[in-house]
């Protein structure tokens, strides 16, 4: 494993771009366990003052310093996309495995099932949510509905390679000597697929704090919350660019850029890693 | 004696690679001289990874990056003119392509485009060389596919709708649609049921004697061999061995490695376990020195390990690379398999 | 044929599938949840007083039909389903007494015309732009291309549409960013009507269609650098094939039936994208409407669009999906 990361690191300029960015932002997001202030007080500092080298990244309308305030955001967004992409994970792995091994009528139900949850319209649903749960709709709960939608397409990848995998030797070696069918699962397919897991772990945080963002510009999520999304909606809600203060607008868009492109081009060049016959190309072969 | 169709000089064609950083240089043909006449099917044979597949990609002038042809000639003499393929333009490839020289390609499931009706294809692939278009080329189509015993329905099928030898013989009609004075078979009848195997050799053989054609056929069956070419030639780790008239090579084989090739064919009535060659054909980025076949040879002496042999003349039409043809004898058992023109 | 049959009847209850499914996730969303959203949404009214009565009155019936207290769950969901197949959601409390599916409608064709201009668009040049870049890899322009496209393409699309916004609504305000018509002209069938139109979904357009790019450009480009190692493409190249008829026919017709399927998948994420792009260009579509009806406290709105928007993509993937056996004669013969 760290002789992968070391090659990639020396061969792929998008892989070490995109670690560089990533890092960047877990390091600024963990500032904020070192905040001096609360991030969800207002009016601690005097607003509306410009990047300074006191306020770095300046103070908005709501008195709040927004060095602080977009650590403590970055911070709760990142752990948001962590979250989701965790839980629904573990409905790729379980669904992509076992329709992939098992097969026959299992195999064409989960999928069925699986092309139902492509096709269903996500957000107009998380909008409901929202209009019933209003403020009872916490940053876990949504986790939870976003993890219940952000698992399908990763199944179906999953499931493609295990069903490669089923017939090769060493499977049908596990099941000879009497291996069950989830330890052939957990112990002998799970780390073929991991590859894949790490990658799309990448594009599912993308999906989930993106999706994040959305509700909460719109004012559908709990907006006392300092995520990626609530800095820009009261940015919005204060017309911080018309009267002025664009460094409310401008730096974090800046910092959510970096945060995507660097989770992207992970992903990216993984998959790239992972797919040998782009590999192959690569070496001119 | 028929006159040469190509004429092949001190080939060398490398794979040139670049990989994380550090080079390799893997010389897959490496110095072979070697003619084909007009109107013959000159057999090649070789086990995989013996270069024989690059060898084929330099005669189809199909030379592509990484493999580059280092040094040596392949020259083609064709009815409209002198063609050399190591320095040959793109338009100079596109002037013989199809019409003057052809190639029917391994995996005849896989060569036809699956989205793509045949007749469509047809039209993709011999429309321009055969500078017609419309009525007069379906015409010419049909006429073809009647002799290879196709329909003309084939023509509005799709690959997948088709059987695997109607399919194979399909792909033949597409290389063969244009009378080219060359063919290159290139493992035509692999993954084949023996039954069309034997339909598509004799079909192959009908086609090419018609058109008086000149085939390269290249197989590692030798069985097949005995039942198609007029000539073979073995090449072993990038390099030609043995060549001679099919009947010499299997009645009195002057390399050991071709004498191994031709005992370990089955023969009817057998009980004996066949001797099976020790080692593996070597890696040809690290060639050993000297003959390169003398870590599997039987009579291998000290001078194969140090001196490469050259190809000599040993008997009418029948080269061999070996220091020691004399003491060569047809293994234990040997015999031509019944398919052999004698 | 039969094939084929077989292939639009198993899309069919697929599609079906995904309508039962949706619907019955908005009833249970409401049903299941703790707070009582009836009793919720009507306190919330009767605090305002700009409502007429009549007007809570009636959404208060509605309501209680559909979500109404005391009954079984079975009875109750049998009776949801009863007042959504009769079209009746009953009427909007923004805009009473108009029936919310009247609004819906009335939003429907903006958002279709967004959504469907802005998804071919961006399948055609992402696909065409992919696929050439596949094939010719070493292309300049096509490299510079990708690099922006796959830039542009991880941002959400909230981002976008909103630096679009600030670029040309405060730095060059070259193109309207708000509305889908002028206010001065009269909607009808007249030139300068349709010219507003078009003016006015440019740039919500053109923000789906960046953020769209690069997923069709990183697909294709994949997708056809395998398939130019494919038997047929060699053999065709090999045979001397003119160029555009292997990229066409060869490569990226062969490419395209992957893509196609794909493109069903992704229709329910190009609407969400849609809904919001409508929210930041002020655009007069289903999107916009959920938002006010959100922020309304509109529950039959909300439930009208949550419910088309569910049949909508449905239906959309529907159309989708019976292409394919079109492009793939080997799904025909199945």
């Amino acid at each position: 494993m760290f002789a992968v990361f070391r090659d990639l690191i020396r061969y792929n300029a998008e892989f070490t771009i995109g670690l560089i960015l990533v890092g960047i932002m877990v390091v600024f997001a963990s500032l904020s366990f070192f905040a001096p202030m609360d991030p969800s007080l207002i009016y601690m500092t005097i607003p509306d003052q410009p990047p300074s080298a006191q306020y770095w990244f300046g103070t908005n309308s709501r008195g709040q310093d927004l060095f602080w305030q977009l650590s403590a955001a970055f911070k709760n967004s990142l752990i948001f996309g962590i979250t989701v992409a965790v839980l629904s994970r573990i409905i790729s792995i379980t669904v992509g495995l076992a329709a992939g091994y098992l097969g026959g009528w299992v195999d064409r139900v989960l999928m069925f099932i699986n092309d139902i949850f492509v096709s269903v319209p996500i957000f107009p649903i998380l909008v409901l949510f929202y209009f019933v749960l209003r403020n009872n709709m916490d940053s876990f709960t949504m986790a939870l509905i976003l993890a219940c939608f952000g698992w399908p397409f990763d199944a179906r990848l999953i499931r493609s390679v295990a069903l490669g995998l089923k017939h090769r030797e060493f499977t049908r070696h596990a099941v000879f000597a009497g291996m069950s069918t989830r330890k052939v699962l957990l112990e002998e397919h799970l780390p073929y697929v991991m590859p894949i897991v790490f990658s799309t772990f990448m594009n599912n945080m993308l999906w989930s704090i993106g999706m994040e963002v959305t509700l909460a510009v719109l004012g559908f999520t709990n907006i006392n919350n300092p995520t990626i999304g609530t800095v820009l909606y009261w940015a919005n809600s204060h017309s911080a660019m018309v009267v002025g203060v664009w460094w409310w607008i401008v730096i974090p868009v800046i910092l959510i850029v970096m945060t995507f492109l660097g989770l992207f081009l992970l992903a990216v060049s993984m998959n790239e890693y992972i797919d040998p016959r782009s590999r192959l190309r690569r070496m001119g072969a | 004696m028929a006159e040469d169709i190509v004429k092949v000089e001190g080939l060398k064609a490398y794979y040139q690679m670049n990989y994380f950083g550090v080079s390799r240089e893997v010389r897959a043909v490496d110095g072979i001289t070697m003619t084909v006449r007009k109107g013959e099917v000159y057999g090649i044979a070789g086990e995989s990874s013996s270069g024989k597949t690059s060898f084929i990609k330099v005669l189809a002038a199909a030379i592509r990056p990484p493999l580059r042809v280092v040094e040596g000639s392949v020259k083609f003499d064709f009815k409209n003119g002198p063609f050399e393929v190591a320095t040959a333009t793109p338009r100079e490839i596109e002037a013989v392509r199809w019409k003057h020289l052809s190639y029917i390609m391994q995996g005849s499931m896989s060569v036809l485009n699956p989205v793509r009706r045949i007749g469509r294809t047809f039209h993709d692939f011999a429309s321009r060389p055969m500078g017609l278009t419309g009525k007069a080329f379906e015409d010419r189509v049909i006429a073809h596919l009647a002799r290879l015993k196709l329909p003309p329905e084939v023509l509005k099928a799709y690959p997948h709708e088709l059987s695997g030898g109607m399919r194979q013989r399909v792909t033949i009609g597409l290389a063969t649609v244009c009378h080219p004075e060359f063919i290159i078979a290139d493992e035509p009848t692999t993954a084949l049921d023996v039954v069309v195997q034997k339909e598509v050799l004799s079909l192959i053989r009908d086609i090419q004697k018609e058109m008086n054609a000149a085939v390269v056929f290249v197989t590692h069956d030798m069985s097949v061999h005995a039942n198609v070419a007029d000539r073979v030639g073995i090449i072993y780790a990038g390099r030609l061995v043995e060549e001679g008239p099919t009947r010499d090579m299997f009645f009195a084989p002057k390399h050991p490695y071709t004498a191994h090739l031709v005992a370990s064919l089955p023969r009817i009535g057998d009980t004996k376990q066949r001797p099976a060659l020790e080692g593996r054909p070597p890696n040809l980025a690290d060639p050993p020195q000297g003959c390169r076949f003398h870590p599997r040879c039987p009579l291998a002496v000290d001078k194969c390990r140090q001196e490469a042999p050259p190809l000599e003349q040993v008997g009418p039409d029948h080269r061999t690379a070996c220091w020691r043809w004399q003491d060569v004898k047809p293994l234990v058992g040997a015999s031509a398999p019944s398919g052999v023109m004698a | 044929m039969q094939g084929y049959l077989y292939f639009v009847a198993k899309r069919a209850l697929l599609m079906f599938a995904v309508i039962f499914f949706g619907v019955s996730a908005m009833f249970l969303v409401t049903y299941l949840s703790p707070i009582d959203p009836v009793e919720q949404v009507l306190g919330r009214l009767s605090a305002r007083s700009n409502l007429s009565p009549e007007a809570i009155a009636a959404t208060r019936e509605a309501l209680t039909a559909m979500f109404g207290t005391g009954q079984p769950m079975l009875t109750q969901y049998f009776n949801f389903w009863t007042r959504l197949l009769q079209g009746d959601l009953g009427a909007s409390l923004m805009a009473f007494p108009t029936p919310a599916m009247e609004l819906v409608m009335r939003g429907m064709p903006w958002t279709l015309g967004l959504l469907l201009s802005s998804t071919i668009f961006t399948f055609i040049i992402g696909n065409l732009m992919g696929g050439l870049a596949g094939y010719f890899q070493n292309n300049r322009f096509f490299k510079a291309f990708g690099i922006v496209t796959m830039g542009l393409q991880p941002i959400p699309y909230y981002i976008v549409a909103f630096i679009i916004l600030i670029i040309f609504g405060f730095l060059w305000p070259v193109l309207p960013i708000s509305g889908g018509f002028s206010m001065d002209v009269r909607p009808g069938w007249s030139w300068t009507f349709v010219f507003s139109v078009l003016q006015h979904s440019l740039l919500p357009a053109f923000s789906l269609v960046l953020v769209g790019l690069g997923g069709w450009f990183i697909g294709m480009r994949a997708l056809v650098s395998n398939i130019v190692t494919e038997d047929y493409v060699t053999y065709a190249e090999l045979a001397g094939v003119k160029r555009d008829t292997i990229v066409g026919s060869y490569v990226m017709r062969n490419a395209l039936v992957p893509q196609v399927t794909a493109l069903a998948m992704t229709i329910g994420g190009v609407f969400s994208g849609t809904i919001i792009t409508e929210q930041v260009f002020n655009y007069p579509g289903m999107g916009s409407l959920l938002v006010d009806a959100v922020n309304a406290g509109d529950y039959s709105t909300v439930l009208a669009v949550c419910t088309v928007s569910i049949t909508a993509v449905a239906f959309a993937i529907f159309v989708v999906d019976l292409l394919h056996p079109l492009l793939d004669p080997r799904v025909r013969a199945e």
